[in-house]
């Protein structure tokens, strides 16, 4: 328990600490031409033929956004199906089919990196970093950029330092956002990681798998290597979550000791927790971090307790015979608690990446990572967990305006017909996406693959889905799920899921700041009070047990309820 | 409204972003990372392998099947400790084979070890996540003392003394849980069988 108040306590305040470094990335009124800017990043600009001066609309901006995506994915996909022939191919894998290169390119340009391969088997060296690490970097970069128009957004628009007013209806520059976020955050942070993985022992090397004959000679072993630490470090720190290994971070050569697993534990939450606290400031609001921070740390202890209290109970297949806590799927060096740590820590955040398998967590365990898919703004992923907050946030001011009978309005801009409008899109999407497509899975049990019967079958395909249209990427494994059916229909909801929730926030934000705001006076809603928080929170957790309970109660609760009749 | 006044559209800027980033991240970050990380961590960045007279029989990070008595025995495995196809079991609490699977090794560990208690550590039954698992509790490691002590016709106090010394205890006193490297113990005890009383590496 003190190994995960050790981690906690420690991100949070990495957390706060590095969100001074995001809010001088990121504001533009504190852009300055400093050496990284003549040396590399002005040059960039002119090589990508942008004018970094001239702020976009929210149309530039996403239409930048998802054309620069597409142009990754469909590159990534083509690298997939074609690696057998490509170059840093040492162990002669061969291609992937057309629809499992399609789910993992899709996968992995929306930050999702739900895998339906196991890399170290099906994947050449060129793929894993040529095409994965790319967008491993660019896609939380992007999320990142989006979060930061959209605040923009919100206080009335692109401000340079010493202009007198923002600029209506300008959100920033894309190229200029992505291109500060990579060199100033993600490219540092990491290097960094990653030679600190090394140094605990995860590998580094273009070398091909390594033939051992092992002690007893009745098995020798082709252990898998590659420039695997990269990836990790990134997979980690972008709220990817896709890894080297089929097991991930569960792989001792991913995942090596209980150090390089609670630095990639922190690595998961930092700059979710970082962008959270950088939003009051970036806002120029500083009294908002308060309220988004002490939300999401609430949600997150929550869920975090009963995650970590779930694991720590015996899993039922073996209490006739043990003692010991659910350490089905789990390693040695890490324990139960640090595995249920993570598996929440993953999920709130979008990250998907594992240390445990949770398949074999304990039903509520299972439910712990469910819920926090569904909230999928707990923490959330990179950039793209603010923008879902914020979506929550702007629910919760227009019912707290339909309470008291006012106009619902932020920051003194009127939320009219058409915000209203997307925001209902945006509550509407999660369960028409998820429980539709696993209503269809479940119907044909031909497609469903599931591997388990009964409820945990249904919490399987729920959870698959959950998964791709939250854009995390973790499973319940077991799923028999490289099937066209299953690459087909989650490539849907992964793209749903990723752009869709982009895409609305940005033309609301946009819309908010053409409108001339009006001075906030005593009668204007506050947001930064308690009782707002608890009424943020509310909403919240209104929102996902009404779309989602009977859900739970079909997988998780109602395996639940059978083990604890079983006993 | 006025759009982007960039004459060459927002195409090319996509393509540049495209090849930049393939160049910046897909190759040079990680070549960068493989370089500095093999001149800095050379054993580590090759898969922390373990040579014997020359030959790699084995990486630090990847259990290995242990049958003979003589050795200590590794958690389950879902994938028989092949690392090529690394896997949990996947198997929910529900799930009737997971019942079947701890049962028959409950009952292996009854018949195989001398004096087994009824109440078994969790590692012994159950699955690691990765299949490859080095480790395993030193409870379970106490519980194989009797039967390798016999087997090797040592006393079991030596086998002891050698797990103890690949026993990890929680880093920092915190991070992790007390873990035995297998592969370490059976080495050590067969080095110790060919080289008497010389320590372990």
């Amino acid at each position: 328990m003190t190994e995960l108040l050790l981690v906690l306590a420690t991100t949070a305040v990495g957390g706060a600490l590095l969100s001074r470094h995001l809010v001088a990335v990121f504001d533009e009124s504190r852009f300055r031409a400093d050496e990284l800017h003549r040396r590399v990043e002005a040059p960039l600009y002119r090589l990508l033929g942008v004018a970094p001066g001239v702020p976009m609309d929210w149309r530039g901006y996403f239409g930048a956004l998802l054309l620069f995506n597409l142009l990754l994915g469909a590159l990534a996909w083509l690298v997939f199906m074609t690696q057998a022939w490509l170059p840093l191919n040492p162990d002669r894998v061969p291609n992937l089919s057309w629809d499992l290169a399609l789910h993992t390119a899709v996968s992995f340009m929306t930050n999702t990196n739900q895998q339906h391969y196991s890399g170290q088997a099906q994947l050449s060296h060129l793929s894993q970093t040529f095409a994965i690490v790319t967008l491993q970097f660019v896609t939380p970069a992007s999320g990142m950029a989006a979060a930061v128009a959209m605040l923009r957004g919100l206080r009335g628009g692109f401000q340079w330092a010493g202009a007198p007013a923002p600029q209506p209806g300008r959100l920033g520059h894309f190229h200029v956002d992505l291109v500060r976020s990579l060199t100033r955050v993600f490219l540092p942070l990491a290097l960094l990681l990653s030679l600190v993985l090394v140094w605990q022992g995860v590998p580094a090397t273009y070398a091909p798998a390594t033939q051992v004959t092992t002690l007893e000679a009745a098995a020798p072993q082709a252990i898998p290597l590659g420039p695997v630490a990269p990836m990790v470090a990134i997979k980690q720190l972008g709220t990817n979550g896709g890894g080297w290994y089929g097991p991930n971070s569960a792989t001792p050569l991913e995942n090596p000791t209980p150090l390089s697993n609670a630095l990639q534990t922190m690595a998961i939450l930092l700059l979710p927790v970082a962008m959270a606290f950088a939003a009051g400031p970036l806002l120029r609001r500083p009294r908002v971090t308060a309220l988004i921070v002490g939300v999401m740390a609430l949600t997150s202890a929550g869920l975090v307790a009963l995650g970590v209290h779930a694991e720590l109970q015996p899993n039922a297949a073996a209490v006739a015979y043990t003692d010991g806590p659910n350490m089905e799927g789990k390693e040695q060096r890490f324990g139960a608690v640090a595995s249920a740590l993570w598996g929440t820590l993953t999920t709130q955040t979008s990250n998907g990446s594992v240390n445990a398998m949770h398949d074999s967590f304990n039903p509520l365990g299972g439910m712990t990572a469910l819920v926090g898919m569904f909230v999928n703004a707990v923490w959330g992923g990179v950039g793209v967990g603010l923008i879902g907050f914020v979506v929550y946030l702007l629910v919760t001011v227009f019912l707290a305006g339909l309470m008291v009978g006012r106009t619902p309005e932020l920051f003194g801009r009127k939320l009219d017909l058409p915000t209203i409008q997307g925001l209902a899109v945006l509550v509407v999407l999660p369960p028409a996406v998820i429980l539709v497509l696993s209503a269809v899975a479940l119907w044909h049990p031909a497609l469903a693959g599931t591997s388990n019967p009964g409820f945990h079958g249904i919490a399987q395909v729920v959870y698959e889905y959950t998964s791709a249209f939250a854009n995390n990427g973790s499973g319940f494994e077991g799923l028999g799920d490289n099937t066209p059916w299953w690459n087909l229909s989650c490539v849907l909801a992964l793209l749903l899921g990723r752009y869709v929730p982009i895409a609305i926030p940005l033309y609301i934000a946009g819309r908010l700041s053409a409108q001339r705001g009006a001075p906030e006076t005593a009668a204007s809603l506050r947001i930064d009070t308690p009782l707002f928080a608890a009424t943020l929170i509310g909403v919240i957790a209104l929102l996902t047990l009404l779309t989602f309970l009977p859900a739970l109660m079909l997988g998780p609760i109602g395996e639940a309820l059978a083990l604890a009749a079983a006993r | 409204m006025r759009h982007e006044p960039d004459s060459t559209g927002t195409l090319r800027p996509a393509l540049v972003a495209t090849a930049v980033s393939l160049l910046m991240f897909g190759l040079a970050y990680p070549a960068a990372v493989v370089m500095v990380g093999r001149a800095a961590f050379p054993a580590q960045a090759r898969g922390s392998l373990i040579e014997r007279d020359g030959r790699a029989i084995g990486s630090d990070l990847v259990g290995q099947r242990f049958e003979g008595n003589g050795y200590l025995t590794g958690r389950p495995s879902a994938v028989g400790y092949d690392p090529a196809a690394v896997a949990g079991s996947n198997l929910a609490p529900s799930h009737p084979a997971l019942r079947e699977a701890v049962a028959a090794r409950a009952r292996a560990i009854a018949d195989r070890e001398i004096g087994a208690p009824t109440r078994l550590p969790v590692d012994a039954l159950t699955a690691s996540g990765a299949g490859i698992d080095p480790h395993i509790s030193p409870a379970y490691a106490e519980l194989q003392v009797a039967r390798i002590a016999l087997a090797r016709g040592i006393a079991p106090q030596q086998v002891r003394e050698v797990i103890a010394r690949h026993t990890r205890m929680p880093t920092l006193g915190v991070l992790g849980q007390p873990r035995v490297h297998v592969l370490g113990v059976n080495l050590a005890l067969d080095d110790s069988r060919v080289h008497d009383e010389s320590p372990a590496p």
